[in-house]
């Protein structure tokens, strides 16, 4: 590997390889990375000898517009980072800002993020497997579970008018509260996605005897350099252990539902493979329809309340920092917001994406692979990588 | 051919006759060829939308019909791009080999009992041998496309077509050996009789084995998912047609198709009962036979059910691949290469078990019943769901 | 372990080198001496009572404005074991920064101290790739400080179309009007 500062290019000198080996560009452009990534490998046939992603091809500079633009005007930018789950972004942004001035939401706010979290969790969890499936090659239950998130995100335009970035999670507060029927239709989306197509995603992808085969012997990460490389979320517990913010440090009220964590159990290879942490996410899929049956019902009882009644005019916290971690559904998003007092907006605010380290242990976990199985690999991450260049 | 030659007046000379003759059939098959994946895209695309929940093609003509044409059209337009560095005449070359290999095999095919361009008594061999020029083409467009994804493709194309070749002849010998004769037409006349002399109920069963060897390897000849690695869109972008567009793309979608139905006609006439009917009394209709309709239904079926396949299962590794070609299918292969010569070979059972008169009059039925009730329930599914939306 | 009791400890084994330690915040922190960092990166997670497995997040902060300005790299620490959170501060000057990496006790700061240097300019000592990550290679500068300017130019390509264009829609030139009428200047135009 090249110690140059300023490394240009490859970073591979050309001289060094033996001759049966072929650099072999996954470029930027390309169906199965999930997003712009551009992978370096370098292979001896189909087995991958090195692996090296290459990131920020989508670099926006997310950092460097929070400091110009003021508290509640970051929101939007958050939501394009991990655009695939705009709510965790946002919720994540807010909830550091709170704590950092201090502001306590009422139960009913509490309670809709909590619904809209949820919904967000299963919609991108229905493109990590979908896209995963796809990636493998079973275009079916892309589709199916595709269908699912249509119906979530219409859920979403109808709240707030946005499919897709919401701009939902304001500090102090949500910017719309949940329309008249709303309970309704979450619960009849509920009741198809408990009754067909979750039922219909286990058989047709979890329990294909293919599937299994292509994804369940590779990219096997123990916990030890799980915990090292900081991956969170589905990767931390497909590979076993059993960590989830919303149970570990509950916020947003968490502590009030139950709900199981799903770790991976290696049930068709070792544990912590491909399999164990698509295996998560799909399971997540039901837990996180579990909190919504409850989440619904609670919001249910509740009576309407002021969705802006914290909302501060003017958002300008004293001189502090804050470091706010939620659990996004790609893993735990980070937020370090550095707050100097004067003026309207952030001195500084920092996001530790869950894909940034996600992305990181890729090159370990790579080496030995075939050709194909780099594609499973990056599916089983479930990277974005509007988060991980923000 | 024969037919064409005799209605030909016999004042003509000779080689014109047969030069006519040829130049007829030629004709009718190539149309054949050109006009069948113009329906087949078509099917597969509403087809898929059908099991993916959605509607498919609905907008180009009524129904969507025209979309092939559509695209067949746009493909035509397409600016045919050559890759910098890229050898022209093989790149140009490799889609014609393709095409030709794939429609070849036309010529030998037994759409009725004098319905068929040659009989040639070496019928089976041939088909094997000329869908082999395919894969030449294969690996001629990977080479030529100058791009080292396209020649992975290629590569692992090769690789997988040579490897389910030899299951598939195997399980041909056994029909082979009970038939005793490589002519198709041969081999559809010894499944004379009605449902039960098919040779998929023969030796049952040993011979539904055969059956599902032969389409399996059947799949990978075609490139279809599970086995359609070399084109794997995820992977390798293209695969070995990464760097073709405008008309060679479309001849290689042509050969792709084509190929699947030459293969789902064999596996008819193998074990299907080529253009027999089940039923001795549906043969005729009046004096117009029915056997060309009845092959083609067939074949269509068999069609049909590698295109469920395909949006069904997700795609093996190319390791995967080629364990299941030398490690299972071949095995098995070989040993009902043995038991059904040996059991072809005794007296006892030359024409099969006791028991096959009734398998295939048991499982057919159930199997259309299955078919349509899957059909049926998710058609009312679907309704309800309509309704409860509404609601 | 709540924070005064581990800073209690790091100040134990490290004497002097924890410069300073703010409690007071929301999230206490203990400025550590820039040379040190890694000795007690590694001894944080070495040893039992402390057990920081986990490097939540490595970031850098630019105080242009402090007295004397400086820049921190701040490491957020947390515990699977002992479920504590702890920050660190390492207080380095504006120019020519060197710290040490950490890579060898959290493997993920690897790309996080990447991303440092490549935003901010801040070296890592030993660490195995320093490559910039976010940003072209070729990219000059940092731009995440404070008095980062926006270059005018970008391997000859001006990276302020909008101003340029404007000032040539100014001097009359018709920009704009159908859909190839704008000639970006790096373009060879035939006379």
């Amino acid at each position: 590997m090249s110690t140059d500062l300023q490394g240009g290019g490859y970073g591979w000198r050309v001289d060094d390889i033996d001759t049966d080996e072929m650099i072999l560009n996954m470029g930027p452009q390309h169906p199965s990375t999930h997003g712009v990534l551009r992978i370096e490998l370098r292979t001896d046939g189909e087995i991958v000898r090195a692996a090296r992603p290459h990131i920020g091809y989508l670099h926006r500079c997310f950092e460097k517009h929070a400091e110009s633009v003021d508290y509640p005007g970051v929101i939007p930018y958050t939501d394009r980072m991990d655009y695939v789950a705009s709510m965790g972004n946002s919720l994540g942004y807010a909830l550091a800002v709170e704590k950092l001035m201090g502001i306590e939401v009422s139960p009913y706010v509490q309670t809709i993020r909590v619904i809209m979290a949820e919904l967000q969790r299963i919609a991108s969890h229905c493109i990590a497997v979908g896209t995963y499936g796809m990636d493998i090659g079973a275009f079916t239950p892309f589709l199916h579970l595709l269908r699912d998130r249509e119906k979530i995100l219409d859920l979403f335009e109808w709240t707030c008018g946005a499919r897709l970035l919401y701009n939902y999670n304001w500090v102090g507060g949500v910017s719309h509260d949940v329309p008249d029927g709303f309970v309704k239709a979450c619960r009849q989306f509920l009741r198809e996605f408990d009754a067909v197509t979750y039922p219909e995603m286990i058989d047709l992808l979890i329990k294909n005897k293919i599937f299994i085969k292509r994804t369940a012997n590779i990219g096997v990460c123990a916990p030890e350099l799980a915990v090292s490389y900081d991956l969170t979320g589905p990767n931390l517990r497909g590979s076993g252990p059993p960590r989830d913010l919303r149970r570990d440090e509950p916020y947003i009220g968490y502590e009030n539902y139950e709900f199981d964590v799903v770790v991976g159990e290696g049930r068709f290879g070792p544990r912590g493979s491909c399999f164990d942490r698509n295996w998560v996410r799909a399971l997540e899929m039901k837990e996180s329809a579990k909190i919504l049956h409850q989440a619904v019902d609670r919001i249910e009882k509740m009576e309407r309340a002021d969705v802006h009644e914290k909302v501060p005019k003017r958002v300008k916290p004293a001189k502090g920092e804050v470091y706010a971690r939620s659990e996004a559904p790609r893993g735990q998003l980070g937020y370090y917001i550095v707050a100097d007092g004067t003026g309207v907006n952030p001195y500084r605010v920092k996001v530790k994406s869950p894909c940034f380290t996600a992305m990181s242990i890729f090159h370990v976990l790579a080496r030995g692979m075939m050709i194909a199985d780099i594609i499973a690999l990056i599916g089983s991450l479930d990277v974005v990588l509007g988060e991980i260049d923000r | 051919m024969d037919l064409v030659f005799g209605v030909l007046p016999s004042g003509l000379p000779y080689w014109l006759r047969v030069g006519l003759a040829g130049a007829v059939c030629a004709v009718i098959l190539i149309t054949l060829v050109a006009l069948g994946p113009i329906a087949y895209v078509y099917v597969e695309t509403k087809i898929a939308g059908f099991m993916q929940d959605r509607i498919g093609p609905k907008r180009v003509g009524p129904h969507g019909l025209l979309q092939t044409i559509a695209d067949a059209l746009k493909l035509m337009f397409k600016e045919a791009i050559y890759p910098a560095g890229a050898d022209k005449m093989l790149f140009i070359l490799a889609p014609c080999l393709v095409v030709v290999g794939a429609f070849l095999s036309f010529v030998v095919l037994p759409f009725g009992s004098r319905l068929q361009a040659v009989d040639l008594n070496v019928g089976l061999f041939y088909v094997v041998a000329v869908s082999s020029i395919s894969t030449v083409g294969l690996i001629m467009a990977g080479w030529a496309s100058n791009n080292k994804y396209a020649l992975f493709g290629a590569m692992r194309s090769a690789a997988q077509i040579v490897s389910y070749e030899i299951p598939a002849v195997m399980v041909l010998l056994t029909v082979v050996m009970m038939v005793g004769s490589l002519s198709l037409q041969d081999i559809v006349w010894a499944q004379g009789g009605g449902l039960s002399r098919w040779f998929l109920f023969r030796y049952f069963p040993l011979m539904p084995v055969a059956f599902l060897i032969f389409f399996t390897a059947g799949l990978a000849e075609c490139n279809r998912t599970p086995f359609d690695i070399p084109e794997a869109e995820s992977e390798l972008v293209a695969g070995f047609h990464t760097e073709y567009s405008g008309f060679f793309f479309a001849m290689f979608f042509l050969a792709e198709y084509t190929e699947m139905f030459v293969v789902s006609v064999v596996a008819s006439v193998l074990f299907l009962g080529g253009w027999m009917a089940p039923l001795p009394a549906l043969q005729q209709l009046g004096p117009i036979g029915l056997g060309p309709i009845w092959l083609v239904a067939k074949a269509w079926f068999l069609v049909f059910v590698m295109m469920w396949l395909r949006w069904t299962l997700p795609r093996l590794r190319v390791d995967q691949l080629m364990y299941v070609a030398w490690k299972v299918l071949l095995p098995i292969a070989m040993v009902l290469v043995v038991t059904v010569g040996g059991l072809a070979l005794w007296p006892l059972t030359a024409n099969g078990f006791p028991w096959d008169r009734w398998a295939g009059w048991l499982l057919t039925p159930l199997l259309f019943i299955y078919l349509a009730y899957m059909i049926v329930a998710a058609r009312r599914w679907s309704a309800r769901r309509a309704r409860e939306m509404a609601a | 372990m709540d924070a005064s009791s581990i800073h209690g400890r790091l100040k134990d084994r490290f004497g002097e080198k924890i410069v300073a330690f703010q409690s007071e915040t929301l999230q206490p922190w203990a400025v550590v001496a820039p040379d040190a960092i890694a000795d007690v990166a590694a001894f944080a997670k070495s040893d039992p009572a402390l057990a920081f497995d986990n490097l939540l997040c490595l970031s850098a902060v630019d105080y242009p404005k402090e007295d004397p300005p400086r820049m921190e790299v701040v490491y957020h620490l947390f515990s699977y074991e002992h479920r504590h959170v702890f920050v660190l501060k390492v207080h380095v000057p504006r120019e020519g920064a060197h710290v040490p990496t950490v890579e060898g006790t959290w493997a993920v700061a690897n790309w996080h101290e990447r991303e440092a240097y490549d935003l901010f300019g801040i070296v890592f000592d030993g660490h195995s790739d320093l490559r910039r990550i976010l940003l072209p290679d070729d990219w000059i500068g940092h731009p995440l400080r404070k008095d980062w300017v926006d270059p005018d130019f970008y391997n000859g390509m001006h990276v302020k179309p909008t101003q340029q264009m404007a000032e040539r829609a100014m001097a009359g030139e018709k920009i704009g009007v159908g859909p190839f009428d704008f000639t970006p200047p790096n373009r060879h135009v035939e006379e």
